[in-house]
């Protein structure tokens, strides 16, 4: 668990971060969320200490990290940056090395760490051996993240780490993040200025505008209950009930039983999916098919409103 | 493959360096027929191989000594807290290299009597500059998200120095290093002027006793003594940059350099570039 507890961070007059409080539970995926110079970036850097804050506590599993060792505080703490912060000189192997060793694991301990994390963030086994410059934009992301996990820290900061991406490659990522996620359940503290990669991705967002916390909710609750009229221009403006309709699955809304013919929809894509499939073919209603690829029935469009 | 193997200067100028060091006494008849006038025709003082080996030993001295005040002024200028010495480190470096070393030679002998210590200290004043320079444009070229990264993942200062900073400065640092080692070689031939034992020994004594074929002798030992010595520079340099090499990238075959100042430019290009 981090506890914010009034924090704030200013530079000389300028008051970067204001009053900061709020708590990411254990395993939660928070988003933090804002437009530029909303002092997202400074709030994540004050986690690791990378900045110090001005005043307030943050505190992780009660501890408060300002009495806890700087070393210490950040093995335990996976960290990645949009631009990767690859070690060019190293293999990707020794990228994702850095921490076990810098904790002294023995070698095979290391090698089979690697090659276990290689695999989680789908890549070949045989690109340990590469440099950073050989990858892509997207592999070298990968690497990124394989290497904050490297050590099995409980938490992980991520700044905008697909900002930097095509949107091809973005989207791929954060689906594969998602995955990742399912799977290691970290605690994710998770900056984007990319409010459909925070309602995508996370299960609490915090808005932020100029240092200042505007709302801290689930997705659902942002999308319904917006705190303010600029949260809710933030969020979608006018597209806001389709965001709150790509919250929800096809799955949910399922008929099983005859179905009409035609290409199926995924149940685990998003309504608005749907509904965009609905508009294109002019249908009402339209087949669903299951994780296995059979028919498993249908979603009408009076679904939409439910 | 071969053709490239051909390509390598060392291969050659190594057998041709060691040919003039030890074999200088088997052009006699070549000097005695172009400088008839000179008496013996190869200079008589040391061996050519005693003088290179003092003169080499004096560069290596007051390298070493300036790569050591160099590296660490440089490490210095660039830390936070060394944010303020930088200027005064730079200021003093240009002056220790601005000054004329002969004027240095003339200003410690006096203190420090004559032979290899004046020229010791003449040398390493001048060697510093070039050495701090590139140290600082390295450091300052190592990438911002790669060094807040390492911070990030919890490398202590030291660490990141060690296993970050330096090795990935190390190409510009090293062409420093090869300019000051460079120019010290030419420059270490005036000690010969204060009695340090150098291959200036000869230059010098042809100069004052008006004998053209021992000043050609000495200064052919030097330059080659330089080229053959950049040449390693330049084999070292790209074993330290060969990660960027791998994959479909190479390094093109013998690319070498006679002098440093092109290391130097290069450097700091690419120093800027971070």
């Amino acid at each position: 668990m981090i506890e914010l507890e009034g924090v704030s961070r200013s530079y000389g007059d300028r008051r970067v971060v204001e009053d900061l409080s709020f708590t990411v539970e254990d395993g939660a995926f928070c988003a933090i969320v804002g437009p530029s110079g909303s002092g997202k970036s400074t709030s994540l850097r004050m986690i690791n200490r990378l900045i110090e804050p001005s005043a307030g506590t943050i505190r992780i599993a009660g501890e408060d990290i300002a009495t806890l060792g700087l070393t210490r505080l950040r093995r335990r703490i996976g960290y990645v940056i949009q631009s990767g912060g690859l070690f060019p000189h190293w293999t990707v192997e020794d990228n994702i090395a850095t921490v076990p060793r810098l904790l002294r694991w023995d070698e095979a301990r290391v090698a089979e760490r690697v090659r276990a994390l290689l695999e989680l963030v789908r890549l070949g086994h045989e690109t340990r051996r590469k440099y950073p410059h050989e990858l892509s934009g997207g592999q070298q992301q990968r690497v990124g993240v394989a290497r904050a996990l490297a050590a099995d820290p409980e938490i992980l900061l991520m700044d905008e780490p697909f900002g930097a991406l095509d949107p091809l490659t973005r989207q791929a990522l954060r689906a594969e993040l998602a995955r990742i996620q399912e799977d290691a359940r970290k605690t994710i503290l998770f900056v984007t200025h990319d409010i459909d990669e925070a309602l995508l991705l996370a299960d609490r967002i915090a808005i932020l505008r100029d240092g200042r916390l505007l709302q801290y909710a689930t997705p659902q609750e942002i999308l319904t209950r917006p705190a303010s009229a600029f949260v809710r221009e933030f969020v979608g403006g006018a597209a806001l009930g389709l965001k709150l309709l790509a919250q929800r699955r096809v799955r949910d809304h399922l008929h099983p039983g005859a179905a009409p013919a035609g290409e199926p929809v995924a149940q685990d894509a998003p309504m608005s999916e749907a509904l965009s499939e609905m508009v294109l073919r002019g249908a009402e209603l339209l087949p669903v098919r299951d994780a296995g690829g059979r028919i498993a029935g249908s979603v009408a469009l009076a679904d939409m409103l439910r | 493959m071969s053709a490239r193997r051909y390509r390598d200067p060392l291969l050659w100028l190594a057998p041709l360096f060691a040919f003039f060091v030890l074999g200088m006494p088997a052009l006699r008849p070549v000097f005695a027929w172009a400088f008839p006038a000179v008496e013996p025709p190869i200079y008589a003082g040391d061996t050519f191989l005693a003088l290179w080996l003092f003169h080499a030993a004096l560069v290596a001295v007051s390298s070493f000594a300036s790569l050591v005040l160099g590296i660490g002024a440089g490490i210095i200028a660039t830390r936070r807290w060394g944010h303020e010495f930088r200027a005064i480190l730079e200021a003093l470096a240009t002056i220790g290299q601005t000054f004329p070393p002969v004027a240095v030679l003339a200003l410690a002998v006096p203190a420090l009597g004559y032979g290899a210590l004046p020229t010791f200290l003449a040398l390493t004043l001048y060697g510093v500059l070039p050495i701090l320079q590139n140290t600082i444009a390295g450091l300052a070229g190592v990438p911002e998200p790669v060094r807040e990264a390492a911070e990030g993942m919890g490398l202590t200062q030291a660490e990141i120095l060690a296993k970050v900073e330096l090795p990935l400065a190390a190409p510009v640092i090293l062409a420093g290093i090869r300019i000051a080692v460079i120019i010290n070689i030419g420059t270490a031939a005036i000690g010969s002027t204060v009695g340090a034992v150098t291959l200036g020994a000869p230059i010098i004594g042809g100069l004052v006793g008006d004998k053209t074929s021992y000043v050609i002798q000495g200064a052919i030992v030097v330059a080659l003594f330089a080229i053959l010595t950049d040449a390693c520079f330049e084999r070292l340099r790209r074993r330290l940059e060969r990660y960027k090499a791998s994959g479909a990238r190479r390094d093109p075959p013998g690319g070498w350099q006679v002098a440093g100042f092109g290391a130097r430019v290069r450097a700091k290009v690419s120093g800027g570039s971070g």
